[in-house]
Parts: C-alpha cells; sequence; structure tokens
C-alpha cells in the first residue's frame, strides 16, 4: 500500500437465509488483503475472525452487515445484526456456552469456541448488545 | 529431541497411498507436501489450530468445511468413513485450488496411519 493515509472501506450484506454461502464476505475480504500485499499471517487472522463472526451473524441474527475498514496499520471488521441480542457477553464469551440449535452443531460449528476464537485471532474485540435489538461487534487486527 | 517438534513432512501421493484414497478433485495437486495434519470434525476447532501446510482428515461433507480450509490457508482434505461431498462442494474445492480426498477408514485409524508413517508435526500439546 503505497499512500499511507489511503483508507479502504468495504461493505457486506450478510445473507441469513443459507447457511451455505455463510463465508463468501470472509473469502472476499482475505482476497482483497493477499492482493493488498498484507502479511499472511495477519491476513488469516482476520479472515478467521471475520468467517466466525459471519457464521454467528447466520445461525443467531439471520444475517447482518460488514463494514472493513483497512488502513496499512491495521485492518478494523464491524459486524452488525439486529438478531436477539446476547443476555449475558460474559457467559458468551466462555468457551464451550452456547444456544447454537442441533442443526448447526451437525455442520461443525455451534461448540461455543466463535467469540473466543474471534477473541484471539484480533487485537481488540469489543461487543455492544441489546437484548430484542441486536449485537455489534468490532474488531480490530493490527498489522 | 522432542518428538512433537519433528519437521517431516508428505506428499499427498504418500498419504494417499496410506489412507488408500481416492481423489475427488485436484490430481494435479498430489506432489504438493503437509507438514502436519488436524484430524477434526469441529470446525471452530480447526480454526483454532494454525500450522503450515496442513491436511484436514473430517468426517463433515458441507460446503463449510471449504470455507474453513480456505480460511486457514489449507490446501488439502481427506474425507473420512469413505464420504463424498455433494457437487456444489466439489466445485468450490476446486475453485480454491484445493485437493480432496476420500478414504474408506475412520477418522481414528485415518490419523493412526498417518501418524504411524512419520506425519507428526502438529500434534503439540495446546498449553492453557
Amino acid at each position: 500500500m503505497a499512500e499511507n493515509n489511503k483508507v479502504i472501506r468495504l461493505h457486506y450484506e450478510v445473507d441469513g437465509e443459507d447457511f451455505s454461502l455463510a463465508g463468501e464476505a470472509s473469502s472476499n475480504v482475505k482476497k482483497v488483503l493477499k492482493q493488498l500485499g498484507f502479511d499472511p499471517q495477519v491476513v488469516r487472522k482476520v479472515a478467521i475472525a471475520m468467517y466466525e463472526g459471519e457464521i454467528n451473524m447466520v445461525i443467531h441474527a439471520q444475517g447482518g452487515t460488514v463494514e472493513v475498514e483497512i488502513t496499512p496499520a491495521q485492518i478494523k471488521m464491524i459486524l452488525q445484526d439486529q438478531g436477539p441480542g446476547i443476555p449475558d457477553i460474559d457467559l458468551a464469551m466462555q468457551e464451550g456456552y452456547s444456544t447454537a440449535p442441533h442443526k448447526i452443531r451437525e455442520l461443525g460449528f455451534g461448540a461455543g469456541m466463535g467469540l473466543p476464537n474471534m477473541k484471539s485471532y484480533t487485537d481488540e474485540m469489543h461487543i455492544r448488545s441489546e437484548v430484542g435489538k441486536g449485537t455489534t461487534v468490532e474488531m480490530i487486527v493490527k498489522t | 529431541m522432542d518428538q512433537f517438534e519433528r519437521a517431516e513432512y508428505m506428499k499427498l501421493e504418500t498419504v494417499k497411498e496410506i489412507l488408500e484414497a481416492e481423489v475427488l478433485v485436484g490430481e494435479e495437486f498430489l506432489e504438493m507436501d503437509v507438514l502436519s495434519a488436524c484430524g477434526c470434525d469441529l470446525m471452530s476447532d480447526v480454526l483454532a489450530f494454525v500450522k503450515d501446510r496442513v491436511l484436514l482428515l473430517t468426517g463433515l461433507v458441507n460446503p463449510q468445511v471449504i470455507r474453513t480450509a480456505e480460511m486457514m490457508d489449507i490446501r488439502a482434505i481427506a474425507f473420512v468413513r469413505g464420504k463424498v461431498p455433494g457437487k456444489e462442494v466439489l466445485e468450490l474445492a476446486k475453485e480454491k485450488d484445493m485437493i480432496l480426498l476420500t478414504t474408506k477408514y475412520p477418522l481414528y485409524v485415518s490419523c493412526g496411519r498417518l501418524y504411524h508413517e512419520g506425519l507428526m508435526n502438529g500434534s503439540n500439546i495446546v498449553e492453557r
């Protein structure tokens, strides 16, 4: 990235109807970051964190939106949904705690590892959630 | 020498022989080698497994297996217990330049055979 003050913004609508499409946005972000020449480790961290977030939005909130802000210093992802919200964020952060339905578990997800994985792959993660209104997750990966 | 850090690698051609596997897509990548393997049916556990040049062994055959592998830069997947994913999954894998194998052995036996033959890297104990 030649110009240091340049900010690249990406916007995605995540479809909540079709679980098989979950991950398309993350796949696209991964491609863009690769093309921009970011370190493969950074690209992988962003891809995994965003993918887990995308899966969460599809499982729990019938989809949502993702904003990605790319600068040479960091990649910021803001995932927003209008789902049921998270009543107890500390509990949701615990490994193994999950409210995902059985059919999602059969697909290899819903084991209560999503949010802990997202936290471990990012440098910053902030969750704001209101029951009945929705959830916003902001994640930052520093380069 | 720490046996868990042995830098062994294995060609996918050899993996194919050991697992008596069939190639579903990506025959052209049989020359690629892998340094470690991850046998898992829980995709979030796969997403916590960061290694280079990984072979994923799994009994799941839905599109999210391919997506998970993509995020992890995993290019080789072996489906166990004779499972074969649907056309849509095979197409997605082709698009991502992946090689997919299928073996009749169950997950435990598949992992055991590969480990026994020297594919040991990646067995580090997770520190908590």
